[in-house]
């Protein structure tokens, strides 16, 4: 509740949540509001020339090459891009947690070596690893959830790392150890609550990045396939085209932007809620 | 010094080393077959074994990354399957453009990254200084190739001011590299902004303002260099993230460089390139670390006492 209101009293956070919220139910609501069939090729959908229809009049954001309600596109998009952000981000910051507390709380031989795989993960060009795992494999909807979580995690396992071998050192962990308290007690109980303001955090600004990067493998035709609507393959299918029907590709390119913008908002004061040692950091 | 550069140099090829191992896991993992796709969709199962066992793609793993890396280590990175071509010849020769196009993006990103943190550090609160703040979450919230897509519409199609694609003159390079760089720049403006506003707040300064100093000698002589050092740090890690973006930068404007090996090499699952391109990019990147580390001290000579 005061992270709530702390977070409504920010006007660029009120901004984010309210379209977070937005995007939200409007994806969840798809079926009820968009007033065409998303994959419906209509032929009034095309001009006489067999042009698509600029935004306006029956088809409010007009309609694609073949002859496709934009905005029911858009709405259904909306779906593909949020169930990629929560699954891929989930399993990245779910990756990131366990490999950082292990590496931290265990420490040693085990520790160092999942720490040095965490910076060989590092020095790979994360885009260029994703679009290559992408293309080679046959892409679809979780794949492209998988590809974005293996690229994703590294920099939340850096980060847990390092606030998990801080928190070893504090005195209640040595007290509760003393106490005969076991490795899984102090894990899980003690160590793992700790660090739920970071993956709270974490988990809110990855999706920004996770929209962003999902955006770009369909752009290339190599995430989620049409027909399946998503907002990257939305601008795939129509980039040829884009100077004859422009908003084709800034309809969607504005979304996709004011979605990543808004989580990073909301992420952003969430870190400033949460972690008040962290404030007016970049 | 030198012993600490050394350190770093062995541990940088273990990295190249770890790079390697994997991304050529990962490739002889995916469900891709290089040899069908050479042989065509009408070849014999005969013709795709032969070009298999020509390729060594017979070989069992191991056997198969110990040549590779017998290669690698004498400086080969092997052929092209579809090219028929030396890989190392088809980067060098795509190097210089790529590399052109990202130190124009850098040049971008520092310079407008620089004047914009200066002028929202000096009128803080102003409206440069709120446009900044801004700037720099659109730009890590915007998607690159609809800033591509974009800029190309408004200053090659509509104004005609630049050339939609390709490669050779000034006006060529200035769409990519604004693509590349005008996103990063927020952040840059960002550190620099809180870099100079520590500093300002600093009794020296007050000490200069108060013998008279005039305020373009203080920002420039005694706020500005501490900007520098985050600075240079940040380029050493935005060279990784460039080596990703010019792929799609590449793909959009035709831009004839690595981004576009690497993409054709994709799509027709050309194994040697893409590990090629793969070490590439992960050696600049690494080199990027190690150049921002070294020149740190000589920049800061507080850092050389650690």
């Amino acid at each position: 509740m005061h992270v709530l209101k702390s977070l409504v009293r920010q006007p660029t956070a009120l901004f984010g949540l309210v379209v977070v919220l937005a995007v939200i139910v409007l994806a969840v609501a798809a079926p009820w509001i968009a007033p065409f069939d998303p994959d419906n090729q209509m032929f009034e959908g095309l001009s006489l020339e067999g042009a698509p229809l600029p935004p306006g009049g029956q088809f409010l954001l007009g309609t694609d090459t073949l002859g496709r309600d934009l905005f029911s596109r858009l709405l259904y998009g909306a779906r593909t891009s949020l169930v990629i952000g929560l699954v891929a981000n989930g399993i990245a910051v779910g990756i990131g947690l366990l490999v950082g507390t292990v590496a931290g709380y265990v420490r040693g031989f085990f520790g160092n070596l999942l720490m040095r795989f965490t910076d060989l993960m590092m020095a790979f060009p994360a885009l260029l690893l994703a679009i290559v795992l992408a293309a080679l494999l046959r892409p679809s909807l979780w794949i492209v959830a998988m590809v974005i979580a293996l690229v994703n995690w590294v920099q939340v396992a850096r980060i847990v790392y390092t606030e998990t071998r801080g928190l070893v050192e504090r005195d209640f962990i040595m007290a509760e150890r003393s106490l005969g308290a076991g490795h899984g007690r102090v894990l899980f109980l003690h160590i793992l609550p700790h660090l739920m303001p970071t993956a709270i955090v974490w988990g809110t600004l990855g999706i920004a990045t996770t929209v962003l990067l999902e955006a770009t493998l369909s752009f290339l035709g190599i995430g989620v396939q049409p027909p399946q609507p998503s907002w990257g393959n939305i601008i795939f299918e129509s980039q040829s085209y884009f100077q004859a029907a422009p908003w084709l590709v800034f309809f969607p390119g504005a979304i996709i932007l004011l979605t990543a913008l808004s989580f990073n908002l909301v992420g952003d004061a969430l870190r400033d809620i949460l972690d008040p040692t962290q404030r007016g950091r970049g | 010094m030198a012993f600490l550069i050394l350190r770093r140099i062995v541990q940088m090829a273990l990295i190249l080393l770890g790079v390697a191992a994997i991304t050529f896991l990962l490739l002889y993992a995916l469900p891709a077959d290089p040899a069908r796709m050479i042989a065509g969709r009408s070849a014999t199962a005969q013709t795709v074994a032969n070009i298999r066992r020509e390729l060594g793609l017979d070989q069992p793993f191991l056997v198969q990354f110990w040549t590779y890396l017998a290669n690698l280590l004498q400086g080969n990175l092997g052929r092209s399957y579809a090219q028929k071509t030396e890989v190392a010849t088809l980067i060098v020769a795509r190097l210089p453009a790529t590399l052109t196009l990202m130190l124009a993006g850098i040049v971008v990103e520092v310079v407008l990254g620089m004047i914009l943190g200066t002028i929202a550090a000096v009128r803080r609160g102003g409206a440069v200084d709120r446009l900044v703040m801004m700037a720099s979450f659109v730009g890590v919230s915007a998607p690159q190739f609809v800033v591509a897509l974009l800029l190309l519409y408004v200053f090659a199609a509509t104004l005609g001011w630049f050339p939609m694609s390709g490669y050779g003159s000034f006006a060529h390079i200035v769409l990519p590299a604004t693509t590349l760089g005008v996103l990063g720049a927020g952040w840059y403006a960002r550190m620099v902004r809180s870099a100079m506003i520590d500093v300002l707040n600093q009794d020296y300064v007050r000490t200069a303002r108060a013998k008279g100093l005039s305020s373009r000698r203080i920002i420039f002589r005694h706020a500005l260099p501490n900007a520098v050092l985050p600075v240079i740090a940040m380029i050493g890690i935005d060279i990784g993230q460039f080596m990703g973006g010019v792929v799609v930068v590449e793909a959009v404007y035709g831009w004839p460089g690595i981004g576009q090996l690497a993409w054709q090499a994709i799509q027709q699952v050309d194994i040697p390139i893409i590990m090629g391109v793969t070490l590439t990019s992960a050696l600049a990147i690494v080199l990027g670390n190690l150049i921002a580390d070294v020149i740190a001290p000589v920049i800061d000579p507080r850092i050389r006492t650690r």
